[in-house]
C-alpha cells in the first residue's frame, strides 16, 4: 500500500496569532505553523493501514519553502518521505489553483491511495481534496469513519458518515478518502521518530519540475479575493429556560413578550 | 493553556530539539498533569507514567543509539525533564534518576558492561537508581562506610544507603562503596552495578516526605551482597572521581526540574491572576499582582538560560564542568522555591489549598535545592573554582 496525504501547515491554533497581512493574505511570521489538526488525523489512518498490510506513506504539501519544519514532524510521525510543492508563484493561489497544483503533483506519483483531512483550519473551503479527485478521475469518498482496503482485489471499502448512520461504499484504487476524526487520534511522536525524520527526504518541487505555467496560479489568477476577517461579534448571556415543556413554553412566551417580539 | 508556556531557547535549539520538546509538553500537559494530584495525594509510584514515558522512548533518551537509545545530548535531556517537570515532578525524576543511575556506567562504564545493560534501561524495562548518600555520609561524601570486599572473582558489599530515589523500584543499582579504607580520602571508592533483588539486598523502609511525594526514596541494606568482579565500573580507587562526574552531568537535570517545577506555578499564578476577581475586576489588573507575575517570569526565564548555557558548557566538557552545574542547579532551585512561594500568595487562601496544584508545587521546589548537592555545597563547588581548591 502506498498511501499520500496531503498535509497543509497553518498557523498554530493554540498559539490564536493569525492574522492577515496588509496583502490580505495570511501574515506567516505571526503565528508558529503546525500540521493542519484534521490532516494529522488522516496521517494516522495512513500510518495504520500501512502497518498493518505493509506499504509507506508520503506527504504532499503545498507551501512556501519554510514548511519543511512543520513537515518533520509529519515525518516523526512515521511518514516515509515528504513532497514539497515550493514556488513563489504560488503565493495568494486560490483553492482552484491550489487543486490544479496538487494533482499535477499526483500524476507523478504512484499510489493506492490519497487521503484528506476533512478540511484546514485556516481555509476551511473544504473543496481542495474533492477538485483533486475530479481533476485526476478518482473515486472520490468523503467523510470516511473507517477504510479498509483489499490490496489483492485492488478495491478499497470505506464507511461513509451520514446524517442518519452511515453509509458503506465500495470502490477501484487508486482513490482519494477525506477523513474524519472517527477514525481515531493521532499520535504522539516517538522520540527515535523524531531523531530518524532528520534522515528523511523531502523533495522540493517547483512548478516547472510538475509541468504547472507560472501564470495558471498564484494572486493574479485567484478567482476570489479576502477582503478581512473578523470574529463574530459578542453574543449576550445565554438564558436556559428549564422545566416541564408547559413550563419552560409559559417561560418563553413571558420572555418574548418582555421583549416586545411578538405581535 | 499552550503546550509549552515560557520562552524557547529561541536560537539555540535546533528544530529537532524544538520538535521534541513540543511534543513531551503536550504528552504532560493531556497525559501526565491530569494525574499529577492525585500521585502527590496517594504517595504511589506512578508506574502508568513509568510506561508512558518509556512508550514513548523518553526514557531511551540519555543511552547510546547503538543501545537502544536516543543519544540526546545533555540539552535535550534537559528539556524533556523541564516540560515533564512543568506538570509533575515526581514524574520528571523518572527520567532524571534513570539517567542519574546510569551515568556511572556512561561516563566509566566498559563496552561489554554498556552492552550488558543499556538496552534494557533505554527501553524502561529496568529502571535504575544511584546509591552514594549513607546516614553519616550526605555532603561528606568522602566518609563513606559500606565496604566492598574482594572474594576471589567477586566482591561483598555490605552497608546502608539511604535517601536512594527509586531504590524499592530500581532493577540495577549503583553503588558506592569503600574498597580501601588505608587509602588516601578520594581513593578508598570503587563503583558497581548490584542487580537487584539480590541475597542480602533489602529496602529497609521508605522515607515519608515533603514533596515530589510519588517518588519513592529508599534506605536500602546490603548485607554481604555477593557481585561479580565484571561488574565494577573501572579500576578500583575511582569511585569518587566518577560520582564527582556524574554529579557534575546530573546537576542540570535536577536544574531543568525546578525550571520546570517554576514554569508550571508561573503558568497556574498568570491563569489564575485573569479569572479571579476581586473589588470588581481581574486580580491581574491590580499592578501588586502584576509585579509578582513579571519576576516569577523573568527570574524563570534567567535560570532557564542559565542551564542552557550551562548545558552547552559541559557537552563540550572542559575544567569549568563542576562550576557550571552548580551554578545553573543553585539559580534554578533557589528560583523555583521562590516562584512556587509567590504563585501561592498570588492565589491567596486558594493557593494553601490542594484545589490547586501551586500548594503541591511549592512543596516540590523544596527538594531541588537540597539534593544532589544542597545550595551551600553548590556554593562551595563554585567558590572553590573560583578561588582554588587550596584555600576553599
Amino acid at each position: 500500500m502506498h498511501i499520500v496525504v496531503l498535509t497543509k501547515p497553518v498557523p498554530d491554533p493554540a498559539a490564536a496569532a493569525e492574522r492577515l497581512g496588509p496583502d490580505g493574505r495570511l501574515d506567516r511570521a505571526a503565528s508558529p505553523a503546525v500540521v493542519n489538526a484534521n490532516d494529522e488525523y488522516a496521517l494516522e489512518a495512513a500510518l495504520k493501514l500501512t502497518e498493518t498490510l505493509g506499504g509507506d506513506v508520503t506527504l504532499l504539501t503545498m507551501a512556501p519553502p519554510g514548511a519543511t519544519d512543520t513537515m518533520r514532524k509529519a515525518l516523526a510521525m512515521g511518514a516515509a518521505r515528504g513532497i514539497l510543492v515550493t514556488d513563489p508563484a504560488l503565493a495568494g493561489s486560490c483553492t482552484q489553483s491550489t487543486m490544479r497544483v496538487l494533482a499535477a503533483a499526483l500524476r507523478a506519483q504512484s499510489f493506492d491511495l490519497v487521503l484528506a483531512g476533512a478540511d484546514t483550519s485556516d481555509g476551511g473551503g473544504g473543496v481542495v481534496p474533492a477538485g483533486i479527485a475530479a481533476l485526476l478521475g478518482l473515486p472520490y469518498l468523503s467523510n470516511a469513519a473507517r477504510i479498509e482496503p483489499d490490496p489483492t482485489a485492488g478495491r478499497v471499502r470505506v464507511r461513509r458518515i451520514t446524517p442518519t448512520g452511515y453509509d458503506v461504499l465500495d470502490a477501484p484504487m487508486p482513490a482519494l478518502i477525506v477523513c474524519t476524526q472517527a477514525l481515531g487520534e493521532p499520535r504522539y511522536p516517538s522520540l527515535k521518530g523524531i531523531m530518524a525524520a532528520r534522515g528523511k527526504e523531502i523533495a522540493p518541487r517547483s512548478l516547472a519540475d510538475i509541468g504547472v505555467p507560472a501564470d495558471t496560479v498564484g494572486g493574479a489568477v485567484a478567482t476570489s479575493v479576502l477582503l478581512g476577517s473578523r470574529r463574530p461579534p459578542a453574543r449576550g448571556a445565554t438564558r436556559v429556560v428549564r422545566g416541564t415543556p408547559t413550563e419552560g413554553a409559559a417561560e418563553i412566551v413571558a420572555l418574548l413578550e418582555e421583549r416586545r417580539l411578538l405581535g | 493553556m499552550h503546550p509549552v508556556s515560557g520562552s524557547s531557547g529561541a536560537g539555540r535549539l535546533t528544530g529537532e530539539q524544538v520538535l521534541l520538546r513540543d511534543t513531551i509538553a503536550k504528552l504532560a500537559s493531556e497525559r501526565i498533569a491530569p494525574r499529577a494530584a492525585e500521585i502527590d495525594r496517594t504517595g504511589e509510584f506512578p508506574e502508568d507514567i513509568r510506561r508512558l514515558l518509556a512508550e514513548h522512548d523518553v526514557l531511551a533518551l540519555p543511552f547510546p543509539v547503538a543501545h537502544g537509545g536516543v543519544g540526546g545530548d545533555l540539552l535535550t535531556i534537559c528539556l524533556a525533564i523541564e516540560q515533564i517537570a512543568r506538570a509533575c515532578a515526581t514524574s520528571s525524576l523518572i527520567l532524571i534518576v534513570q539517567e542519574l543511575g546510569a551515568l556511572p556506567l556512561l561516563i566509566a562504564g566498559s563496552p561489554e558492561q554498556q552492552a550488558r545493560w543499556f538496552p534494557d534501561l533505554a527501553s524502561g524495562r529496568t529502571l535504575a537508581a544511584f546509591a552514594l548518600t549513607e546516614p553519616e555520609a550526605g555532603s561528606d561524601v568522602a566518609s563513606i562506610r559500606t565496604r566492598a570486599v574482594r572474594d576471589g572473582d567477586d566482591y561483598l558489599i555490605s552497608g546502608t544507603k539511604r535517601f536512594i530515589t527509586h531504590g524499592s523500584v530500581a532493577g540495577l543499582i549503583t553503588v558506592f562503596a569503600v574498597t580501601d579504607p588505608g587509602a588516601e580520602r578520594h581513593g578508598r571508592l570503587s563503583c558497581f552495578v548490584v542487580e537487584v533483588p539480590t541475597e542480602g539486598f533489602r529496602v529497609a523502609r521508605l522515607e515519608h516526605k515533603m514533596g515530589i511525594r510519588g517518588s519513592p526514596t529508599a534506605e536500602l541494606t546490603f548485607d554481604g551482597v555477593r557481585v561479580p568482579a565484571a561488574n565494577r565500573i573501572g579500576p578500583e580507587g575511582d569511585g569518587f572521581a566518577i560520582a564527582m562526574g556524574t554529579l557534575d552531568r546530573s546537576r542540570p537535570g535536577v536544574a531543568a526540574q525546578a525550571v520546570g517545577i517554576a514554569q508550571g506555578a508561573l503558568d497556574a499564578a498568570t491563569a489564575y491572576a485573569r479569572e479571579r476577581r476581586q473589588f470588581g475586576r481581574e486580580i491581574g489588573e491590580f499592578q501588586m499582582i502584576q509585579a509578582m507575575l513579571a519576576d516569577m517570569d523573568a527570574q524563570t526565564e534567567a535560570a532557564r538560560q542559565l542551564l542552557y548555557t550551562a548545558c552547552g558548557v559541559i557537552d563540550a566538557g572542559g575544567p569549568d564542568v563542576a562550576r557550571w552545574s552548580a551554578m545553573c542547579k543553585l539559580v534554578a532551585g533557589d528560583t523555583a522555591m521562590r516562584v512556587t512561594t509567590d504563585a501561592v500568595q498570588v492565589f491567596g487562601g486558594y493557593g494553601y489549598i490542594d484545589e490547586f496544584p501551586v500548594e503541591r508545587m511549592m512543596r516540590d521546589a523544596k527538594i531541588t535545592q537540597l539534593y544532589e548537592g544542597t545550595q551551600q555545597v553548590q556554593r562551595l563547588v563554585i567558590a572553590r573554582a573560583l578561588i582554588g581548591r587550596d584555600r576553599g
